[in-house]
């Protein structure tokens, strides 16, 4: 199985929740999505950006310049409260939405 | 608001933004190629690997401006700078729509300005909106009740606060005037005499020391305290902080000064300041009086009373007020009349002003008319920027064919209007300043300084930004639906020369022309009046010779003179007065004609068949009177100085006097009586000659009956006078050598105010001076800009049509035809334009019948000539782009095919 494109929606989640495991640059939003989702899900590398801009706008982070590991200025986003609580939120629809779906799309023609 | 707060960053950050967004895409390439070369690849190729799986950075980076809340932005700068250079390319169109734009908005600007200065900006005082006024309900003339602001008597005032319940801090005041200083430094000072819980009441901070209390307004108070005035304070006494606690002489009263007022706190009347507040206990004789109704009465509403439920609960206490305060020495029939008076309380929030009620019609009418000429100008505006449309028609529909959106040509088309009115306005607002400032500046006379804090507020700059926005929108968005809503494959065929745009597109055109006209004709028809109105007043014989004539009054009250050395001073002052060189004759009189006082008395004619009385004007002038005013004598004889005292009572009697009350009888020798007065007891007149009729009071009026009395024969003398003086040469040096004498005579006797005569009866028509010539300003104006309008929309048309008249031409259509033809449709419009502003104009002019004089305010020959003028300049304007039609030449003509 390769990478599965990403559903519509689903990069803000995942921007929320990168985040939400420590401040991080955009670069590193992108690294660490990709860690936790273990490559298995392509992103448009610059699409990322204007979802970071959107969520700072909308409140859902903060940002702030400071320093890179590699000693570079770099813009690091962090989750404010109001993101906190729209992760938790969209965390808890997407899990009933998933069961859901999965209990849909596996029903077999005995449980109907 | 974390939203507001970011995008407001962005917003006024914007550099920072960029360089943000630059710096954050150069970090990312930057990290992935360095990760990629750490993977083992080649720099270069690294590099152009990173840049290539970033993806389009213009396009990603316009994504983020729009996500950061900047793309809207950005299309109104697009749309500003486009605007701009649009109007830069046409700098006669610009100019034109920005001048007619800052004169429209500047005119109504000032005027409301001053709207709001006068009549709706709140007292300077702690929550004014609880402040209810007290007073006589339906007050009309008679026993000293008048339609003045001031009408309460302090016995009256006591009753008030003593049995009402609807009012806290119930206070009083009223105004005075007096002297301050001596001889050469005398000056004349107004005061403002406050009952003890005013400035309580009002909840006023002193500047200095303290402000009046209670304990200053015990009756009888031995000792007066005073609280100057801010601007007396800095003018007088040179804003010292020891002046509290000093003595300070005013005319005749020892007061010590407690405190000084703060500058926001120009007293209770709207267009009349203080210089220095008194307790009412210090205020003399009047206090007690229960016929001087000289005090204006206010309090704060309790909570829980509304204005209603105050006026309701006074009206029911009013029996038992006025029971209590009957005025003594009247005839019983005026005593009746006095039982039947009711008081209630109005809203008190901006004051009570003389000012307010003698400008109210003037400023709500000549906010009417900036207001027509706003329109007039907008309307032209709006034609304007149609007819530019119409010649944009090709670029907006091939910007729509190349995908541009209505939406965003609507956009566009409205920053233009946006930016003309922003500037129109700017610059009206600068108008307004000025021109506000010289409307007051003429309407203050020597008399009159109108004290008014002309400051803008932020009512005023609302107001100029609402009339910038709106007339955005009248003239912008039409045009702009209009365009915006071309199609395009239409416009794109059609050829603009030979008149595609097709005639019903004219309508619009049409109707706002044709409303310029009504409305210019209701302007003009206005300003006639005005004018009339004026040149009546002007031209208008009292009955008196004005010129050469100066008035004056004086005082000799510090004299100290017992009563019966009073008039016999006066006539000597009187005769060392005619006998300096300067002076041709002098009189005392106690009316001077035309000021607006007026002294009204009962009369009975003695011994007539038919019992005849009525009431007349009573005037009190020593013998000089008659040869100072010049008012011929027209039968019998003038006062002598033989009639005193001592000798029977006898009058002089006008004209009118003598139709009112001896119709048909030999005046000479008739006797008449006065009715009973506090001080003026019943008394009998013998009258002894007849003059010419003169006016009285105002120059407005109907001639009134009036007998005048010799001085010596009023009942109780006074120790000053109105003085009038006819000068032998020059007015001007009439002044300084009166001056002189009454120095000389006693330094403590006190002239105030010598003045030429004509120079203030031409101040006292001030204000139909400043209507006719603002009406005279507004009105040419209206009518100029609708003949421009006329002018430009009879241009367009021809120049759409000049194809077609070329052809005309061509097959043998005379240049008489030709121009009748586009006249026709000119006179079209100005006419149906009169037919709307005629009846318009009879509608409007009802509003002005109290403003105009001798002349209906429906008079045909002022709208006649009005519709004469306006029809011959409108089709003056049309006539010069119809001659240009006439002499198309066919074959220029049908060449631009």
């Amino acid at each position: 199985m390769g990478n599965a494109e990403l559903l519509p929606g689903t990069l803000d989640l995942l921007i929320l929740k990168a985040v939400s495991l420590g401040p991080l640059h955009g670069y590193g939003v992108l690294l660490r999505i990709q860690q936790i989702t273990q490559g298995a899900l392509t992103i448009e590398q610059g699409a990322l950006y204007p979802a970071l801009y959107r969520l700072e706008k909308q409140g859902m982070l903060d940002a702030d310049w400071g320093t890179s590991d590699n000693n570079r200025r770099a813009r690091f986003y962090r989750l404010t409260t109001a993101g906190r609580r729209q992760l938790r939120d969209h965390t808890e629809t997407w899990n009933r939405t998933v069961s859901a779906m999965s209990a849909a799309l596996n029903a077999k023609p005995e449980e109907v | 608001m974390p939203r507001l707060r970011v995008l407001m960053k962005n917003l006024f950050r914007r550099g920072a933004f960029e360089d943000q967004m630059i710096d954050e895409v150069k970090f990312h390439i930057e990290s992935r190629a360095a990760d990629l070369i750490r993977s083992g690849m080649r720099p270069d190729e690294a590099a152009r690997r990173a840049r290539l799986e970033f993806g389009g950075a213009e396009g990603w980076k316009e994504r983020m401006r729009e996500a950061g809340g900047l793309r809207w932005i950005d299309a109104a700068r697009t749309d500003l700078r486009y605007a701009f250079r649009t109007l830069r390319k046409n700098p006669v169109f610009a100019s034109v729509a920005i001048l007619s734009l800052a004169l429209g908005i500047g005119a109504n600007t000032a005027v409301f300005h001053l709207v709001n200065v006068v009549r709706l900006r709140a007292l300077p005082v702690a929550n004014p909106a609880q402040l209810a006024t007290v007073r006589v309900k339906d007050s009309h003339g008679g026993m000293g009740v008048n339609s003045h602001p001031a009408d309460m008597t302090y016995p009256l005032f006591e009753q008030v606060r003593e049995r009402q319940q609807a009012l806290d801090g119930l206070f009083a005041w009223g105004h005075g005037g007096a002297a301050i200083g001596d001889g050469a430094n005398m000056r004349m000072v107004r005061l403002l005499w406050v009952s003890g819980e005013t400035f309580r009441t009002l909840g006023i901070v002193p500047e200095r020391g303290r402000l009046l209390t209670p304990e200053d307004d015990r009756r009888g108070c031995a000792r007066a305290t005073a609280v100057l005035s801010h601007s007396l304070w800095q003018s007088q006494f040179g804003g010292r902080d020891d002046i509290v606690g000093k003595p300070i002489t005013i005319f005749m009263l020892q007061a010590d000064v407690v405190g000084v007022a703060p500058p926001s706190f120009f007293g209770l009347e709207v267009g009349r300041a203080f210089d220095i507040a008194l307790p009412l206990c210090a205020s003399g004789p009047s206090l007690d009086a229960r016929n001087v109704w000289w005090l204006s009465v206010f309090g704060r509403l309790k909570p829980g009373w509304t204005i209603d439920r105050a006026s309701a609960h006074l009206e029911a206490i009013s029996p038992g007020l006025f029971e209590a305060t009957l005025p003594t020495g009247y005839a019983p029939s005026s005593v009746d009349k006095y039982k039947t008076l009711r008081l209630e309380a109005l809203p008190g929030a901006n004051g009570i002003s003389a000012l307010r009620q003698a400008y109210d019609t003037s400023l709500w009418l000549l906010l009417a008319m900036t207001g027509a000429v706003l329109l007039v100008a907008c309307a032209n505006l709006a034609n304007l920027t149609l007819a530019r449309a119409n010649a944009r028609a090709r670029e907006f529909a091939v910007r729509l064919a190349l995908g541009a959106s209505r939406g965003r040509l609507t956009r566009q088309l409205l920053t233009e209007s946006l930016v003309l009115s922003a500037l129109g306005t700017l610059f009206g607002l600068a108008l307004a300043q000025t021109l506000s400032g010289l409307i007051v500046d003429f309407l203050r006379t020597s008399n009159d300084p109108i004290p008014l804090d002309l400051n803008m507020d932020g009512r005023v700059f609302a107001f100029a930004a609402a009339l910038g926005i709106v007339t955005c929108v009248l003239f912008g968005l039409t045009a702009a639906r209009r365009s915006a809503f071309t199609n395009p494959g239409v416009a794109l065929k059609s050829d603009t020369r030979s008149g595609g745009a097709g005639r019903e597109r004219f309508v619009f055109q049409r109707v706002l022309v044709t409303l310029q006209i009504a409305a210019s004709l209701v302007l003009i028809v206005g300003a006639m009046l005005l004018a009339q109105t004026f040149r009546n007043l002007v031209t208008l014989d009292p009955g008196f010779h004005t010129e050469g004539v100066l008035t004056a009054f004086v005082n000799f009250a510090r004299l100290g003179l017992p009563p019966e050395r009073r008039q016999p001073f006066m006539q000597q002052f009187l005769d060392r007065l005619e006998a300096l060189p300067e002076v041709e004759s002098a009189a005392t009189t106690t009316n001077i004609p035309l000021f607006g006082s007026s002294w009204t008395m009962g009369v009975r004619i003695l011994g007539a068949p038919v019992e005849r009385r009525g009431s007349s004007k009573i005037t009190f002038t020593s013998p000089g009177y008659f040869r100072t005013m010049r008012i011929p004598l027209l039968r019998g004889r003038e006062f002598t100085i033989k009639d005193d005292n001592a000798s029977g009572g006898v009058a002089i009697v006008n004209q009118t006097f003598i139709q009112q009350f001896l119709n048909g009888m030999d005046p000479i020798g008739q006797v008449f009586q006065t009715g009973q007065e506090p001080g003026y007891p019943v008394a009998s007149y013998e009258i002894v000659g007849v003059v010419a009729d003169t006016k009285y009071s105002r120059l407005r009026e109907d001639i009134r009956p009036i007998a005048f009395v010799p001085a010596a024969q009023a009942p109780s003398p006074r120790d000053g006078a109105a003085i009038v003086i006819r000068a032998a040469g020059a007015t001007a040096v009439v002044p300084e050598a009166v001056r002189r004498l009454v120095a000389d005579v006693d330094s403590r006797a006190a002239l105030g105010g010598i003045s030429v005569y004509d120079t203030q009866i031409r101040e006292t028509l001030v204000q139909e001076r400043l209507m006719a010539a603002l009406s005279g300003f507004f009105g040419p104006l209206a009518m100029a800009i609708a003949a421009i309008g006329l002018y430009g929309l009879v241009s367009y048309i021809v120049s759409t049509r000049y194809h077609e008249l070329g052809v005309r031409v061509a097959l043998g259509a005379t240049r008489a035809s030709v121009l009748g033809l586009v006249l026709r449709q000119s006179i079209t419009l100005v006419g149906c334009g009169l037919v709307i502003g005629v009846p318009a104009a009879l509608i409007a002019t009802r509003w002005m019948t109290s403003l105009v004089f001798d002349v209906s305010p429906r008079d045909l020959r002022t709208i006649a000539a009005a519709v004469v003028t306006l029809a011959a300049v409108a089709i003056g304007a049309a006539f010069i782009p119809a001659r240009r039609a006439a002499s198309v030449d066919p074959i220029v003509a049908l060449r631009v095919e």
